[in-house]
């Protein structure tokens, strides 16, 4: 009796004093119960709801998907591909030059490394591409080299490499200092062993958060709208986005949805798997 | 006419000679006035507590680290003049670490190959011979294609006494070797070093391994506090200490159980 007044205050003598209350066990099937409950009212409620006709009329269209096919792989799918990829390729190398530049012995090239990192990690990227758009008025005369895949490319790449770099300082950093150590005690210089020794290794360290780098780049390459494409340069975004428009309907843009996944979900599934193996592997 | 030139040239340089050298980090003076020498052929073990400056005086030798001030003079070439190409003194130089330090992202063969190829340019095959012949006399030549994580930590100590012996160094440095070791791997390591020893190979040791400094070295020399306290034959330094700082370290670490510190 002198058990259930003191309950609510401080636990009693334990084990005794929960009778009012449900044992933790019992909480938890309650809890899992009402849970369950929740779907299965919202579920109720969206299939009750919805017009699945006018749904699958706007977004699911089977004739319009079928008018997408193949331009969206041929076309859309490779543009998509070429910005990425190039825009990857150059950010990794220019990345690379600026988390060289960040690790510098040379305190000017540290504060314009932090700079352009600082600046450009900070800056939405549709906000690069729209600069870029004016390039030409900035500095006349100049011309972005592959038309408007030099220009795609070159948004990623600035865009990328502040990440980048940021990512390969990392990796560089957690190479052991002693890896350095053994090369130069072998008479190694000091840029030998950084590219014989410590930046193969590093590039295995950063290799799964690299891979994720490529999935918001092939994200990011959507941005290329912005650019005032023209149709050989389009890009799975613009793709779907013109055919939606000229149907005034959704399905392109699902089907262009369903493109980017068949891409981004498996490089996901690779980086976990690469950063798995690295856990267990070597050293 | 002849005889002055050669007179000159007679006295035998040391394998490597250290005057009056200090290293501070920051406000920590480590190394605090050293004067020793290492003549050709020579194995020298230094012993002393940790924190005694061991490692930072085997580390000035080949400058890994700076020296604050002093000299260090391998064959005859001053490696603390800036003049000097610091690289190409450290290739008659070889260093064993504690951790290995082998390249984890190459095959044994590759490692001891590597500085070969880049640094000495021989030709592929010419460092693959050197590399076997090493790799089969340290005892892991079978292991030649496995990556250095797939070895014992007593393989990978011998692949890289293998692969510091490949560049063919004047002078070997070794930086506790086998204090990464579980116990029962020490043996392999300190007999490859013993066979080294044996050949006449300049030896410059750092070592808790007492058994191993009185029977191979050919001078101890202990170290506390940043200067070197006593240098002589084993059997004097180990055998019977002049000082009572080398004897109570002798009696740590030659019976654990007796904590007197």
């Amino acid at each position: 009796m002198t058990d259930q007044s003191t309950t609510a205050e401080k636990p009693g003598p334990a084990g005794r004093a929960r009778r009012t209350r449900l044992s933790p066990r019992k909480r938890q099937r309650v809890s899992r119960a009402v849970q369950y409950a929740v779907l299965v009212a919202v579920a109720v409620f969206l299939v009750l709801r919805i017009d699945w006709n006018s749904l699958a009329q706007n977004f699911a269209k089977p004739e319009i998907a079928a008018e997408a096919w193949p331009e969206v792989i041929t076309v859309a799918l490779k543009n998509t591909i070429i910005y990425s990829v190039g825009g990857f390729v150059f950010a990794f190398l220019f990345g690379l030059l600026l988390a060289l530049m960040r690790m510098s012995s040379v305190l000017p090239y540290r504060w314009l490394a932090i700079a352009y990192i600082e600046v450009f990690r900070g800056l939405p990227a549709l906000l690069i591409f729209l600069l870029i758009l004016f390039l030409p008025q900035a500095l006349p005369g100049f011309q972005v080299p592959g038309d408007t895949y030099g220009q795609g490319i070159l948004g990623l790449t600035v865009v990328g490499s502040a990440y980048m770099a940021e990512t390969l300082r990392a990796g560089l950093q957690a190479v052991p200092k002693g890896q350095m150590e053994a090369a130069r005690s072998l008479g190694m210089s000091h840029t030998r062993a950084t590219v014989s020794i410590v930046i193969p290794q590093a590039v295995r360290i950063v290799i799964p958060p690299t891979t994720n780098q490529f999935v918001s780049l092939l994200k990011d390459s959507s941005l290329v709208l912005f650019l005032g494409v023209t149709s050989e340069y389009v890009e799975l975004t613009k793709f779907g986005n013109d055919l939606a428009s000229t149907h005034a309907n959704a399905t392109p843009i699902l089907v262009v949805g369903i493109t980017y996944l068949l891409v981004t979900i498996p490089l996901g599934y690779l980086a976990n798997r690469l950063e798995r193996r690295q856990g267990r592997g070597r050293r | 006419m002849t005889e002055p030139t050669t007179q000159a040239a007679a006295p035998v340089a040391h394998a490597v000679e250290i005057r009056d050298l200090h290293k501070r980090f920051g406000r920590l003076e480590v190394l605090r006035g050293i004067d020793f020498a290492v003549d050709p052929g020579q194995v020298v073990c230094v012993i002393g507590p940790s924190g005694s400056g061991k490692s930072t005086l085997l580390r000035c030798v080949n400058l890994l680290e700076q020296p604050t001030s002093g000299k260090v003079v391998l064959e005859g070439v001053e490696l603390t003049d800036p003049d000097v190409d610091i690289d190409a003194a450290r290739r008659r130089v070889g260093m064993v670490f504690q951790q290995f330090n082998l390249f984890p992202h190459m095959t044994v063969l590759q490692n001891v190959m590597i500085a070969q190829r880049r640094v000495l340019r021989r030709g592929a095959a010419e460092a693959e011979r050197i590399a076997r012949e090493h790799l089969a006399k340290v005892g892991v030549l079978e292991k030649a294609a496995f990556y250095p994580a797939q070895l014992s930590g007593g393989q990978q100590q011998r692949v890289a006494i293998a692969r510091a012996l490949a560049m063919n160094p004047a002078l070997m440095l070794f930086d506790e070797p086998t204090s990464a070791l579980d116990p029962e791997l020490v043996g392999d390591v300190l007999t490859v070093m013993r066979k080294l020893a044996e050949e006449g190979m300049t030896m410059l040791v750092v070592t808790h391994e007492m058994a191993f400094a009185r029977d191979v070295a050919d001078r101890v020399v202990f170290m506390d506090g940043g200067v070197i306290v006593e240098d002589g034959p084993p059997d004097q330094v180990i055998g019977s200490p002049r000082y009572e700082r080398t004897r109570s370290f002798l009696r740590r670490v030659l019976d654990p159980t007796h904590t007197d510190v």
